[in-house]
């Protein structure tokens, strides 16, 4: 299981990158962008997740003196909760720049904005 | 395909390649690393919270959550800024708004009060279940996006926004100094009592800050949402004169 979450996680970041990379349209990159990000946060939780353990919530299932030997690793799932708050605050930049360039140009089409080329 | 796409396919498969032996070859670990060891045993006694991980967001790591909420705050500050300069007059929408559909507005009228009550339980429960601020503050802006797209016209006012946006973010502050005070140190959640273990009002101050962030988070995703819209109306507004 965890090597089919890993694996998942690494194909959506390699399609995130690639899309974003091959697209010239600044939403279908966006969306792109947004998809590795959910890989990323694929890949860390699998790397929290212990075989034949439950979640890190204590209850009668889960008694408090046997939680060290019985729950998987909270600190990956706590750090995707801030990964995917910080991943929407990127998201919502993205739009509002691609959204101003939008206004102030008409298009959204990456390869009409060469100033910063080279 | 042009040399472009081919360049990127080939660094892309030696990427993906190093991805392959990172996961070819990994083997989860048998028992927690000590740093978790230590959150999963002192959980009852330090922060009262079941729920390992919000634990862990508001009172261990309760700093990082200080800042990714002031990341927040600014992201919500910049896209308002950005999307300043093409604000609509006050009070003003576009002429081009389609209006609701009959399902999306009657949906809205039923959905919206169970968002805002899932929202505040998800909030509330933060400490004792999946769940916890950022969370519910983003179930809370999901109906404010919902009633965005069934009224288009309608706005929250900024003023309003941006009061939860503070009173919350120094509440938040507050705490954690009655922290650094009555407890052990900057955000420390123990200074009020820890409670019974599992209570819906225990865990020390965790449900008080998981209550603040919610609000401060609803507020922020709320004003991203209506900056958006709103620089929607000066685009029809401009298109139409």
């Amino acid at each position: 299981m965890i090597a089919l979450a890993l694996f998942t996680g690494f194909a959506l970041i390699l399609l995130g990158l690639y899309g974003a990379l091959t697209n010239r349209d600044l939403i279908r990159m966006i969306v792109a962008f947004t998809i590795a990000d959910t890989g990323v946060n694929v890949v860390l939780v699998a790397v929290g997740y212990l075989p034949g353990r439950t979640a890190p919530i204590l209850d009668a299932a889960v008694p408090v003196a046997e939680a060290a030997a019985r729950v998987i690793d909270p600190v990956p799932q706590a750090l995707v909760l801030t990964a995917i708050v910080i991943g929407l605050g990127v998201t919502a930049l993205m739009l509002a720049y691609a959204w101003r360039l939008f206004r102030a140009r008409g298009s959204l089409d990456i390869s009409d904005f060469t100033e910063l080329k080279w | 395909m042009s040399t472009r796409h081919i360049l990127i396919a080939g660094l892309l498969g030696l990427l993906g390649l190093a991805f392959w032996h990172l996961a070819a070859d990994y083997l989860p670990d048998a028992a927690l690393n000590p740093t978790a060891a230590y959150y999963a045993a002192h959980a009852a006694d330090q922060t009262g919270a079941p729920n390992l991980v919000t634990g862990i967001i508001i009172t261990w790591r309760g700093l990082d959550t200080l800042g990714e909420v002031t990341v927040l705050f600014l992201t919500s500050a910049i896209v308002a800024l950005v999307l300043a300069q093409s604000k609509a007059p006050a009070g003003a929408a576009g002429p081009g708004f389609l209006p609701a559909g009959e399902l999306l507005a009657t949906g809205t009228r039923m959905l919206l009060p169970l968002i805002a009550l899932f929202g505040a339980y998800v909030i509330a429960n933060g400490h004792l279940s999946p769940g916890g601020g950022f969370q519910g503050g983003a179930v809370l802006a999901s109906g404010v996006l919902l009633a965005l797209l069934a009224q288009p016209r309608m706005r929250i006012g900024h003023a309003l926004l941006a009061r939860v946006e503070s009173v919350s973010g120094l509440g938040y502050i507050l705490v954690g100094l009655a922290g650094l005070a009555f407890a052990s140190g900057f955000l420390d959640t123990a200074f009020l009592p820890l409670g019974r273990f599992g209570a819906l009002l225990s865990a020390g101050a965790i449900p008080l800050i998981s209550v603040l962030i919610g609000l401060k988070v609803g507020a922020e995703f709320a004003t991203i949402l209506q900056s958006l819209e709103e620089g929607e109306d000066a685009a029809q507004e401009e298109d139409a004169a």
